[in-house]
């Protein structure tokens, strides 16, 4: 029998929070500025995009405190159960000596109005924790959930540089109290399932997999929430009402990666981050593209399966595990079944999940080694952006390099993520090459009818999406770098 | 005696033209730097949210207001009706901004009420439940729409007119004609707006705001609450950025929250999403250029007739001055014969357009360098080649369209400087090879340069006050009428005064700026908070200065002379004073240790409706050159390096200034290549958020991106130590990055047709740029 908690419990800073006023909706930020008085942490966008309420939060992972970067506006409260949340306030010492890192920001400029700063300080924070000595790339990629409108970020991405070249991590806080932060995670990780019943806005915390099964079987209609990258928007722009809740972020059971059998299978709630190294290194095409999802800190909270539950028409990872194959196993109680992913979008907004079904894994067949395969993304801005069109193209050659599979699945060209079909077929029992690519091209015409909106319009989305198939062309044939343009190369 | 003053330091610390730190970068960084929200509510404080319209252009009919009122936490709900005074809050007097809107919308997001509840998220539910009945209009959303149908003027245009550009067309053995869109800018202050009212005794209010202009947000409270403005003080310790947008947009909130404390006798704090920060207050203007230029065989301008049409919105705010700004910089650096240039501000219905870095001068400058781009390519020619002949000189050459005479010219200093520094020309000789060989991946190099004129162009504004009091222990209390909102404001003031006494940076208090200290004061804004407010402190510091010589003559008895302040003493004859020990004499001798400065600009004046005068003070000036790589199949593009040399005169501080250049660059980047506004059919701004407007990133930032400073330069004006304003110049030095990119898809067509980049040249942009310059070369063959 499954031990039942009302109260969430973890730790903020050096203490341990104990509460049981929580409600499904409420947020970490206002927990943070509005209950605990603590207002280093800014509030900036409430949407996730502009990284002033940065926060980092450490959890055990495959029996490791790992520390990430999230943003505080859009992470409910209690999903919080059983982390380490440190803020702003917890940088400095005592004796309000400066960490390394606020002290570079300081030395080489890098703030003007200030608002923005504690959101930097704590993403650079985060970066200086796990890479001494980080390059150019590096930098950028983990303030790219940061904006700062003042300073041109030169003299950040300076004191980036600055606080690595410094010394100083014995005397950091995380570092000095990592011991005492993991036996206090690992007592409150009690096996109990929570359910905080606060007023008319209740939520669970699963105790693990199967009872997240269970519950779901009695709560059908609940909100499953996993990273709330896409759902803390439904609370903090349309105050929607999202109870009852069902907190999975940190289940154990689905943040497991497997590699067998030329596929990998990702569990439902495994981040872009904790995805990342190995995406990179059974599919390196993928790469620079799950460098360009969302900002660092969505990458740390939001899920692939939380991607595909969505079902947006602009989800990043659809197009390319579409065309890699991929499908995903579906769970109702035991029961599971297994869906290929172009047949889980149904329509606008309608996936093929029952009440009470959640996804569970996703599996993803690793291209061939023969398997032309690449993704693109094109989006007004590179980097934090949403996709104007996102493009992924598998190609198979068979006997003389005619082309024996072809599948062409973009994102951003109708309602929701779509397979062109017309363009797939043109280049069947051809070669890889200018001359098919036009009738392939030519196919998308039948394939789609974009929509013009604040991203891009109908006629951009539809000529950049047939030049896209020029571009993967070209690049078969003339190599990377032939026809795109890439941040680093010139360097 | 401390130790430090006892030490005959050569020098003290935080002088000026020293790289110093921004006072509180120490507590930014630690989160300890106090914004408005994060200052403790009284208890009891109340919160209160507006209601928004749902319309661009309707009657409204019936404001059903029920369920709004018995909405969970609702304590009062604010309308029209609940104004004592005045319901208007235009800054330029014109009655044209109502705080509510009564009988009609004008813009889809129009304040018509606002809800006042125990907590800000009760607020903010209830306002959603509001329901409103509307009769829709016909609305007029974009700029050329607006001018196509004649829409009506939302304040007096201005026409600049020298010689008789017709005839000069007429003359003239090249002509063009052309149209250049460029877009609005949302400022995208990280903190957005906010205030929090304090209701006093009697018919008294103290306001937190965050904005640039105390003084307008003290006459607004008055005017709506029917007050005298000694009972309304106005407070602001800093802004989490401004960038013009909190320089009149600041007034409605201050007013709603000053109004709502005063009529529940609580504290009351009001601060809009973001999103509905961006839907309901104003951006930088559109504009609709329309140009005919006449040139030369060279290339040299002999006529320019242009039109600027500017999308205003729905009331006039800013609008008049910020178009006659655009025109006065419409010749950038560059002389024209014979010149008209026209504005239009043109009412729409959309929000109501405000001041934003620049101020206009942006919008004329780019259209300027467009112009310069038809030449070249009409002519086949670097368009450096062009700017170079179209300099401002002396003798004949240096009268601006507006009737100044250019005599401060280091624009050609710079230009050349520049130019050797990033190695232009062999970089664009390789650039063009590059693409002669690169199929679809072109470059492009560009170099622009900047002439931005220094002053309010509404004279009376350009006057500042200050108030230094000296305590007996010898620190000093500093405060002025500026506002810092992240540029370094109150660090540079505090050197000047630092420098002044000759003691160090660390025994002045930075104070927060107060209508009740410093009254009447101009907006921190045209890039002169320095220039004013240093002045203003400088003069208060003379004052004190002149009466601690007086003292130290009579009570040591040597000439006056004999008093010098050196770092951390004063010098009395023979004798070395400390300071602090000299001002514990002076008190005793009961002299008075506080001044009230003040300052106004000399030379400047402007007649309106002549177009003639000196509306500027100098002129700064800037150079950039940037290169890019283009896609030329998506339009997707990479800034792959820039480097600018700029002109801030004598810096009062090199480090705060290099960070107001790369800063604004970047932000001026930002304007020209992916922030773009975008409206439905209906008349909603769609992007309204960091969602779906996209600022610069880091990563965006120009891998190599070398900033100088112009060192050599030195205002030929009285200005606080020869230092030149560096807010806004550094803005339009990003016009390097348009042009750069017109080149790279200008190589399509052999560099022989303008692509006519609009603004913002987004990839899409780009692309359809891409795709005329194709089908110009194919039509050649």
């Amino acid at each position: 029998m499954t031990q039942i908690r009302e109260d969430i419990r973890f730790l903020l800073n050096d203490s341990v929070v104990t509460t049981f006023d929580v409600r499904a909706s409420d947020t970490l930020l206002d927990f943070l500025r509005l209950e605990k008085k603590l207002r280093g942490t800014k509030e900036g966008c409430a949407e996730g995009d502009c990284g002033a309420c940065t926060v980092l939060v450490g959890r055990m992972l495959d029996g490791d405190l790992v520390y990430e970067a999230v943003n505080a506006c859009i992470r409910f409260t209690g999903s919080l159960d059983g982390c380490h949340v440190v803020t702003i306030e917890h940088l400095s010492g005592a004796d309000g000596r400066l960490h390394p890192v606020q002290q570079a920001m300081v030395d080489q400029h890098g703030s003007q109005c200030g608002f923005c700063t504690p959101g930097f300080v704590m993403s650079l924070y985060g970066l200086w924790m796990t890479n001494p000595s980080p390059d150019d790339h590096a930098i950028e990629k983990a303030l790219q959930g940061n904006l700062c409108r003042c300073t041109g970020y030169a003299p950040i991405v300076r004191a980036a540089k600055a606080a690595a070249s410094g010394t100083g991590v014995k005397n950091d806080p995380l570092v000095a109290e990592r011991q005492a932060v993991i036996e206090t995670l690992n007592q409150l990780a009690d096996g109990s399932r929570v359910e905080c019943k606060c007023a008319d806005d209740p939520f669970i915390v699963p105790a693990n997999a199967d009872d997240l099964a269970v519950i779901l079987t009695k709560h059908p209609g609940a909100t499953i929430i996993a990273g709330s990258t896409d759902v803390g928007l439904w609370v903090t722009k349309f105050m929607r009402d999202i109870s009852p809740a069902v907190f999975i972020g940190n289940l154990p059971e689905l943040q497991k990666i497997e590699v067998s059998d030329g596929k990998i299978s990702f569990g439902a709630g495994v981040t872009y981050t904790q995805a990342y190294e190995t995406v990179c290194r059974h599919i390196p095409q993928l790469a620079q593209f799950w460098e360009r999802i969302g900002g660092e800190q969505v990458r740390n909270m939001g899920t692939i399966g939380g991607n595909i539950a969505n079902g947006s028409p602009i989800g990043d990872t659809l197009p390319p595990l579409i065309a890699l194959g991929s499908s995903v196993v579906l769970r109702y109680g035991d029961r599971r079944r297994n869906v290929p992913l172009d047949a889980f979008f149904v329509a606008y907004g309608k996936q093929d999940r029952e009440p009470g079904e959640f996804i569970e894994r996703i599996d993803v067949p690793l291209p061939a080694s023969d398997d032309r395969f690449a993704v693109y993304k094109v989006s007004k801005r590179r980097d934090e952006d949403i996709s104007s069109v996102c493009c992924a193209i598998r190609v198979k050659p068979g006997e003389d390099e005619m082309v024996d599979e072809a599948v062409i699945c973009f994102g951003g060209m109708a309602a929701t993520v779509k397979r062109a079909g017309r363009a797939e077929q043109a280049l069947l029992g051809k070669p890889i090459g200018e001359a098919s690519i036009e009738q392939a091209m030519n196919g998308l015409e039948t394939d789609f009818q974009p929509i013009s909106d604040l991203r891009a319009s109908a006629a951009y989305r539809m000529l950049v999406a047939k030049n896209l198939l020029r571009r993967f062309v070209l690049e078969q044939n003339d190599g990377a770098g032939a026809a795109s343009v890439r941040r680093g190369a010139a360097a | 005696m401390s130790d430090r003053e006892a030490s005959e330091a050569k020098e003290i610390t935080g002088g000026v033209h020293r790289p110093q730190r921004h006072d509180s970068g120490h507590k930014h960084v630690a989160g300890q730097a106090e914004y408005v929200d994060d200052v403790a509510e009284p208890n009891g404080t109340l919160h209160a949210y507006l209601g928004l319209t749902e319309r661009a252009h309707a009657e409204i009919l019936a404001i059903d207001l029920q369920a709004v009122r018995t909405a969970p936490g609702v304590v009062d709900v604010l309308t029209a009706a609940d104004i004592p005074a005045h319901n208007d809050v235009s800054p330029m007097g014109k009655n044209d901004e109502p705080v509510f809107a009564e009988n009609s919308t004008e813009f889809f997001g129009q304040p018509v009420f606002a809800v006042v509840a125990e907590t800000r998220d009760q607020a903010r539910r209830a306002a959603m439940a509001a329901k409103i009945d509307y009769r829709d209009l016909d609305h007029v959303i974009d700029v050329a729409d607006a001018e196509a149908a004649g829409a009506p003027l939302v304040t007096e245009p201005l026409t600049l007119k020298r010689g008789d550009a017709k005839a000069g067309l007429k003359r003239a053995k090249n002509k063009i004609s052309g149209r250049m869109r460029i877009g609005g800018q949302d400022h995208f202050y990280l903190e957005g707006q906010i205030a929090m009212a304090y209701p006093g005794e009697d018919d008294e209010v103290v306001v937190l705001s965050s904005t640039q202009h105390p003084s307008e947000v003290q006459h607004m409270v008055a005017r709506v609450l029917g007050v005298p403005s000694n009972a309304v003080t106005v407070n602001v310790r800093r802004m989490g950025g401004g960038f013009g947008g909190k320089e009149t947009q600041s007034n409605l909130f201050a007013v709603v929250a000053a109004l709502a404390a005063k009529k529940h006798g609580r504290a009351v704090k009001i601060r809009p999403d973001r999103d509905d920060d961006m839907t309901a207050t104003g951006k930088r203007h559109d504009f609709l250029v329309s140009y005919d230029v006449g040139f030369d065989g060279q290339g040299r301008i002999e006529a320019l007739d242009a039109s600027f049409a500017a999308r205003c919105g729905f009331s006039a705010d800013l609008s008049g001055p910020v178009t006659d700004r655009a025109l006065f910089h419409a010749d950038n650096c560059y002389y024209i014969p014979d010149v008209q240039f026209t504005s239009k501000p043109l009412k729409t219905n959309t929000v109501s357009n405000t001041a934003y870095r620049g101020f206009g001068g942006p919008q004329g400058m780019v259209a300027g360098e467009r112009v310069i781009e038809e030449i070249a390519y009409a002519l086949g020619k670097d368009p450096l080649e062009i700017r170079k002949a179209n300099l401002y000189e002396a003798g004949g050459r240096d009268v601006t369209p507006y009737h100044q005479t250019v005599e401060d010219n280091v624009a050609p200093q710079i230009i050349s400087e520049l130019e050797l520094s990033s190695d232009y020309a062999a970089r664009r000789r390789n650039i063009i090879a590059f693409n002669r060989d690169s199929r679809f991946v072109k470059k492009g190099i560009a170099l622009t340069p900047v002439k931005f004129g220094i002053s309010f162009t509404t004279t009376w504004f350009n006057q500042a006050g200050a108030l230094i009091h000296v305590y007996q222990d010898g620190s000093i209390h500093l405060n002025h009428g500026g506002t810092e909102m992240g540029q370094g404001l109150n660090t540079k003031v505090a050197q000047v005064v630092a420098d002044a006494f000759q003691v160090d940076l660390d025994r002045i208090k930075i104070t927060a700026t107060s209508t009740g200290k410093v009254p009447n004061t101009s907006a921190t804004a045209a890039s002169s908070g320095s220039d004013l407010n240093g002045m203003a402190a400088a003069n208060a510091a003379g004052q004190i200065k002149t009466r601690l010589i007086e003292f130290a003559a009579k009570h040591y008895s040597v000439p006056a002379e004999h008093v010098a302040f050196e770092p951390n003493t004063v010098r009395v004859g023979d004798r070395r004073i400390a300071f602090s020990e000299l001002i514990k004499q002076a008190y005793m001798a009961r002299t008075q240790l506080s001044a009230a400065g003040f300052y106004k600009t000399p030379k400047i004046h402007w007649d309106r409706a002549t177009g003639r005068g000196r509306p500027f003070y100098y002129f700064a000036y800037g150079a950039s050159v940037c290169e890019v790589s283009v896609d030329t199949l998506t339009g997707e593009y990479l800034i792959e390096r820039v480097d600018i040399l700029h002109d801030a005169g004598q810096s009062l501080n090199p480090a705060l200034d290099i960070g107001q250049i790369e800063g604004g660059f970047v932000q001026g980047m930002g304007w020209l290549t992916t922030e773009e506004l975008w409206w439905d059919k209906k008349g909603q701004l769609k992007t309204h958020a960091p969602s779906t407007y996209k600022i610069p990133l880091a990563s965006d930032v120009p891998r190599v991106f070398n900033v100088k400073l112009a060192d050599w330069s030195v205002n030929r004006e009285n200005t606080i130590r020869r230092s030149k304003a560096v807010g806004e110049p550094p803005f339009m030095l990003a016009i390097s990055v348009l042009e750069a990119l017109s080149m790279a898809v200008a190589s399509l067509d052999d560099y022989r047709t303008c692509p006519r980049l609009d603004i913002p040249a987004t990839a899409e942009h780009v692309l359809f740029a891409a795709e005329r310059m194709r089908a110009e070369a194919a039509k050649r063959g």
